[in-house]
């Protein structure tokens, strides 16, 4: 087997076949990154798993996942205002919660250099919505970088990196969803450590950092200076790529993964249009983009979500008086899903329509295949728990759900969720609804580590301001959805065993009398339990606790002793009530058509939190496969 | 060289993501230029994971254009038909193994299940070759992406990948005993 870890420490320069999450940690080696931070998710939680394979001893950086994307941010700007280039890196809506601390990074003079790794996420593949993150950088004069393929990762946050430590910046790589999870051969240069310089570098002389009143000026004149000079930079940047076809017609402008949709095209079309690839998007080189613009009769600006190239290269024309007609997005699809080449032809066809490759005809006899949404694994606690809370609340009562794997209980036969908006929001929400309310109860999820994350204000608003809400806790444990990431109450952090902070301790710290604990499995008693905390005026918590089975059965396999189980049914005692396929609806559970049930092998854990739902007591126990 | 595209398939949990980087490990080893891609996060929680190969020298973006596949590979009955009705090219070839993971609207009775004679029926209209893979005797149900795999080396549906190469990125990939049951099935399977 081939060791990544060792490959990735590899101090000779190597090439081999990896993701672009991985590609950059090798970058961050070389660049001689001192300390990244991050919280998961997708599509970035591969770039922990990769640095996870290092021995925390072997490796030449600090690494953290903290409680939330804002703290991870302050500790990647505090190591890197004492000297150290620091990286951290989140998910899209990640940045949303770090803006308040990643608007002034611009400000600052970030003498060690840092990088920030965004996650966007066209497509909203994993995220609850697909926002342009350049919007962000454009907000607090941020520099932006956006590879298109694994290769490209590793060399532009090496320049990104560099840039960064020269200009004591910061610096945005924004990777997609497909350019995080694409793999292909990616060749490396060789590295030589170099020791950790441990001098706290700090000093007040190369600030200011009080950004205060009248200090506030100069540091917004810095960060816009700073940015007119990246400009600059970028007109000769060797990264930025023409293509040049000798079209004096058709050019093309673009960047990342579209890029590579559009060489597919045309490579089926035979298309021939001039195309400037951009490796740094935000601040555009205007010289290179005046001259492209000039020499071409016609542009397309092909840019995936907003318009944001688009308008500012339509500005440089008009302001320049450049000849030139320049297509842009054109209706409210082109602004909406992933660039893939499909989406790329399409949008080709309405412009020059020799460009685009020809859609493909669907078959011509087709099956209606039922839709397969996602599913709580089989012995998923979350699934004990809203089946026995569904038990205990009425159909009007108003249920919020929350950001984690227990968002899908939303869904049918559970239906327990009906409003998600982010992190930590459902106790806020929840407070709102309450108000001018008398009938209808408000019943909130909340997963463990997003209660650490965002959770606790909602919940300190709640007490503080008496709310009457009830706050059901979903404790299993993990950070389940993203990987299984350690967080405050697991009891380890990412490089060491750490004492848990209990979630009860911190609600008893906080002063919430009405606590109820109970482990999903029972679930009898956890439907008492929400009846009696929904009957409370004031503010309740249930916390509905069980360990994520996903993790504890990856964990029991690999046991020498481990024995795997399953449960079955007693056909002869089954009358077909169809509570464990239907209502409880573990993905176990197999309908045929005559309506007999019965138990898949390939999926059942044989956890048994199944036997307690038969009305018939016709599921047996499990048993030794 | 025109370009050769996979599209991979299955349901969270399935052991999509192992067989397709032996397939990518596989080409790359026997000297072609292949890129991929996985689906990773929500849809891994019972929903579909899917993961695209591109394998010649002309690729460009990792995923597969819809009806482009040369090969659809699925590891459940009904994501067989659902990837070859949306990935599947003219003539292409959908290898999957049958089991069924029935989706939710099945098992509450609002849907029906797809039977094997309906996948045969599909493929014979739409004129697709089939490969229909079952092994009943596999020592754990999490092995039926090597039995799949080893049907794929057999048929020689992926041109220019021998045996060998396949063994190699198997053993890039896992060590152990891991790789030894895997790779004795699918050394058995193979030649049969």
């Amino acid at each position: 087997m081939k060791n990544f870890a060792d490959m990735l420490l590899s101090r000779e320069a190597f090439s081999e076949i990896v993701m672009g999450n991985t590609a950059v940690v090798r970058a961050m080696i070389e660049a001689k990154t001192r300390v990244v931070t991050s919280y998961p998710g997708s599509p970035t939680p591969e770039i922990a798993s990769a640095i996870a394979g290092i021995k925390p001893e072997d490796r030449p950086f600090y690494f953290e996942f903290s409680t939330n994307e804002k703290v991870a941010t302050e500790v990647a700007y505090g190591a890197s205002v004492n000297g150290h280039l620091s990286t951290v890196f989140f998910k899209s809506v990640g940045l949303n919660v770090a803006a308040d601390t990643f608007v002034q990074l611009g400000l600052m003079n970030l003498i060690g250099g840092m990088v920030v790794i965004l996650g966007d996420d066209p497509g909203a593949n994993s995220s609850q919505n697909e926002q342009d993150n350049r919007h962000l950088a454009r907000l607090s004069y941020t520099p932006i970088f956006e590879p298109a393929d694994p290769q490209e990762v590793y060399h532009y946050y090496l320049a990104a990196a560099r840039l960064s430590q020269q200009l004591h910046i910061p610096v945005i790589l924004r990777l997609t969803t497909h350019v995080c999870h694409a793999k292909q051969k990616v060749s490396f240069a060789a590295w030589q450590p170099v020791p950790i310089d441990r001098t706290p570098a700090f000093d007040v002389n190369n600030g200011p950092y009080m950004p205060l009143t009248s200090l506030v000026f100069p540091m917004k004149r810095r960060a816009l200076n700073n940015l007119h000079q990246v400009a600059e930079m970028n007109d000769k940047d060797q990264l930025n790529r023409l293509i040049d076809n000798k079209n004096r017609r058709q050019g093309i402008i673009t960047f990342g993964l579209p890029f590579l949709s559009l060489l597919d095209t045309l490579a089926e079309s035979g298309g021939k249009p001039d195309i400037l690839k951009l490796a740094m998007i935000y601040p555009l080189p205007n010289q290179l983009i005046t001259d492209f613009l000039t020499s071409h009769e016609e542009v397309l600006i092909l840019e995936e979500l907003d318009d944001i190239m688009e308008s500012e290269i339509k500005r440089l024309a008009f302001e320049r008086q450049i000849r030139v007609k320049i297509h842009g997005k054109t209706d409210i699809e082109s602004w909406v899903g992933e660039y893939t080449a499909d989406k790329v032809a399409g949008l080709l066809a309405g412009v020059w329509p020799e460009m685009a490759a020809k859609p493909q005809p669907a078959t011509a006899f087709s099956v209606s295949v039922p839709p397969r949404p996602a599913q709580m694994c089989p012995g998923c606690g979350h699934r004990s728990a809203f089946h026995a809370v569904k038990q205990a609340l009425k159909e009007t009562d108003i249920k919020v759900a929350d950001i984690g794997c227990h968002t899908l209980g939303f869904m049918p036969p559970y239906n327990m969720g009906q409003l998600l908006m982010c992190m930590g929001a459902s106790t806020g929400i929840g407070a709102g609804m309450s108000l001018f309310n008398d009938s209808r109860r408000v019943v909130c999820f909340l997963g463990d580590s997003t209660f650490f994350h965002a959770g606790i204000p909602g919940i300190i608003n709640a007490l503080f301001n008496k709310h009457n809400i009830t706050l059901i806790l979903m404790e299993n444990g993990t950070t389940a959805m993203t990987g299984h990431q350690d967080h405050a109450a697991s009891g380890r952090n990412f490089n060491q065993e750490t004492e848990r902070i209990p979630v009860r301790s911190v609600l008893e710290g906080l002063g919430v009398k009405n606590i109820f604990e109970v482990d999903t499995y029972q679930q009898q008693k956890l439907t008492d339990m929400v009846k009696e905390a929904v009957a409370i005026e004031g503010f309740a918590v249930v916390i509905a606790k069980h360990a994520c089975m996903l993790k504890l059965m990856r964990e029991q396999r690999r046991k020498e002793s481990f024995q795997a189980k399953m449960v079955s049914i007693d056909q002869k005692t089954c009358n077909k009530a169809h509570v464990c396929v239907s209502a409880f609806a573990c993905p176990t559970f197999v309908m045929h058509e005559d309506g007999t049930v019965d138990v898949n092998p390939d999926l059942c854990i044989g956890d048994g939190s199944c036997l307690q739902t038969c009305p018939a007591k016709a599921i047996q126990r499990p048993e030794n496969r | 060289m025109k370009p050769f595209n996979i599209y991979l398939c299955g349901v969270g949990g399935q052991g999509i993501g192992l067989i397709s980087e032996i397939i990518l490990r596989a080409a790359d080893r026997a000297g072609l230029k292949a890129i991929g891609v996985d689906t990773h996060g929500l849809a891994q929680r019972g929903g579909i994971v899917s993961s695209h190969i591109r394998i010649g020298e002309s690729v460009h973006s990792p995923l597969v254009s819809k009806r482009k596949a040369d090969l659809v590979i699925s590891l459940e009955r009904h994501e067989a038909v659902r990837a070859a009705s949306e990935y599947l090219t003219e003539k292409g070839s959908l290898v999957y193994y049958n089991t069924s993971w029935q989706p939710l609207p099945v098992r509450l009775k609002k849907a029906q299940e797809i039977s094997v004679q309906q996948v045969a029926d599909f493929c014979e209209k739409c004129e697709y070759k089939l490969f229909e893979v079952y092994q009943k005797d596999l020592p754990d149900p999490r092995m039926q992406n090597i039995a799949l795999l080893a049907a794929i080396c057999r048929n020689n549906l992926v041109a220019g990948l021998a045996t060998s190469h396949y063994e190699q990125a198997m053993g890039d990939l896992m060590s152990g005993r891991m790789l030894d049951a895997n790779l004795q099935l699918f050394n058995r399977l193979v030649s049969n």
